[in-house]
């Protein structure tokens, strides 16, 4: 049984079609590759895959459930999205690692936040700086820490390593291989980046509304 | 009151200065003429008939009249606020609940508290008072949700990707429309007698009335209407914000 997986997924925006009837499904602990040309439709579908847009036509379930009937705020808890261009929120890294732990009203364990920025390559003396100080990959690293505080069962990760530096990009590989390896973490993953391209174990090509898994052999 | 003399011959010579206005408009091509006329005729028109049917449910002095009068303009002020709305969906319905509560919650403490009197002559005018200011409130707290949630559309997304409800998703914009809606009000208070002397305290001075009277009834309304923008600005983004979201609690606007 497919952990997530779409059936005649449609969706249609301002008359156009973006998303054209897709057929897909990913396993458990699987990792994901979606690639496509800008504008292709990728982050549309990634978005109806993390509830936050509602399908024209088609299903998607998730352990087999529809999602539609599944409660959308613990569903995302669940199929956590991350954005290519993150907003921290407050003024500090800890205010950030702080949010997941609001949201489910439970207080804020700092050793295990000292433990997520490790595997991110940040430290526990990075946990009271404030968000303006950090660079940009650092500042995308924390932002993709909070989707991880409460460990997802799906990560989507929207271009999240664009315009990263190698150093950067290397770090959040190392945290997903992390999470996938200790907790059965299934990573679905847009990029455009060539070097994580040649890498990719299962990777797809969005165009024209369609998903294809691209024959990395050919 | 006797003090109190406009004949018809001083205000038709007012009028000069709509003509002052309209020349100034010709001389500098503002191109505003049509406009001032149309406001000039609504405003004597509109006046004249409000004058006339206060002169006649003072006199009737009826509960039941003055009860409908109230519902018209709180009616009229829940029109208007819509019209300011920017189309946000369910705008009228929010702004009636938000302008009738907020009226219905002041008129009865005032009344109560003995500070008036169920009167036409005391109720219809603070009743335009509360629903102005409430109307004005609601519009700017409308208007600055519909801003608030395009400029920090890809936050709210952030927000609710991580798990949170549309409402944690939105506090921050509910917060600030509140604080916007609430501002004018405050921003007259900090003023109030020192750059303008405020209507109701005008009116009663030029009316004869002792200005230590007239002041105590100023701070009043300034209480009342500190009270009304709160109540409905509260109102009307807590329902208001819910307009973003569909049932699947994903943001559609």
């Amino acid at each position: 049984m497919p952990q997530l997986a779409t059936s005649n997924l449609t969706y249609q925006a301002t008359g156009r079609s973006i998303i054209n009837g897709i057929d897909w499904s990913l396993e458990k602990q699987e990792i994901v590759t979606i690639t496509g040309p800008s504008g292709s439709g990728k982050s549309t579908f990634v978005r109806l895959l993390a509830s936050l847009l509602e399908p024209t036509s088609g299903t998607i379930t998730f352990d087999d459930q529809d999602i539609e009937t599944l409660d959308p705020i613990a569903y995302r808890r669940r199929v956590s999205y991350a954005v290519q261009q993150p907003t921290l929120f407050g003024k500090t890294v800890r205010e950030n690692l702080a949010f997941p732990y609001q949201l489910r009203k439970k207080p804020f364990d700092e050793q295990h936040a000292v433990k997520a920025l490790q595997t991110v390559d940040l430290g526990a003396s990075d946990l009271d700086r404030e968000i303006t100080s950090l660079s940009g990959g650092e500042k995308q690293r924390v932002a993709l820490l909070r989707n991880v505080m409460f460990v997802p069962e799906v990560l989507i990760m929207d271009e999240v390593t664009t315009g990263l530096d190698s150093d950067s990009k290397g770090s959040v590989h190392k945290m997903i291989d992390y999470f996938n390896d200790r907790h059965q973490l299934s990573v679905i993953m847009i990029t455009h980046d060539e070097e994580e391209l040649k890498h990719a174990h299962n990777l797809y090509r969005l165009a024209d509304g369609k998903l294809a898994e691209v024959d990395q052999h050919e | 009151m006797n003090n109190l003399i406009v004949s018809n011959t001083a205000l038709g010579l007012t009028g000069v200065f709509v003509g002052l206005a309209l020349w100034i408009g010709y001389r500098e091509k503002l191109g505003i003429a049509k406009d001032l006329i149309i406001a000039t005729f609504c405003c004597v028109i509109q006046l004249f008939v409000v004058g006339y049917v206060l002169k006649y449910v003072f006199r009737v002095d009826s509960w039941l009249l003055t009860l409908l009068l109230i519902l018209v303009i709180i009616f009229n002020g829940a029109y208007n606020a819509k019209g300011r709305s920017n189309d946000l969906k369910n705008s009228f319905p929010i702004s009636l609940l938000a302008i009738a509560t907020s009226t219905l919650v002041i008129l009865l403490v005032l009344v109560f508290a003995g500070a008036v009197k169920f009167i036409p002559s005391q109720i219809i005018p603070l009743t335009g008072m509360i629903v102005s200011n409430s109307m004005v409130a609601m519009g700017l707290c409308f208007r600055t949700m519909n801003s608030m949630f395009t400029d920090r559309r890809s936050q709210i997304l952030e927000m609710l990707a991580l798990g949170a409800s549309p409402m944690t998703a939105s506090k921050g914009i509910i917060r600030d429309a509140i604080k916007t809606g609430l501002q004018p009000t405050i921003d007259t208070a900090k003023t109030v007698g020192l750059v303008a002397l405020p209507g109701m305290m005008s009116g009663m001075i030029f009316a004869g009335a002792d200005p230590v009277l007239a002041i105590k009834y100023q701070i009043m309304v300034t209480f009342m209407l500190l009270g009304i923008t709160s109540i409905s600005s509260m109102i009307g983004c807590y329902l208001g914000y819910q307009s973003f979201y569909n049932q699947r609690q994903q943001l559609i606007k």
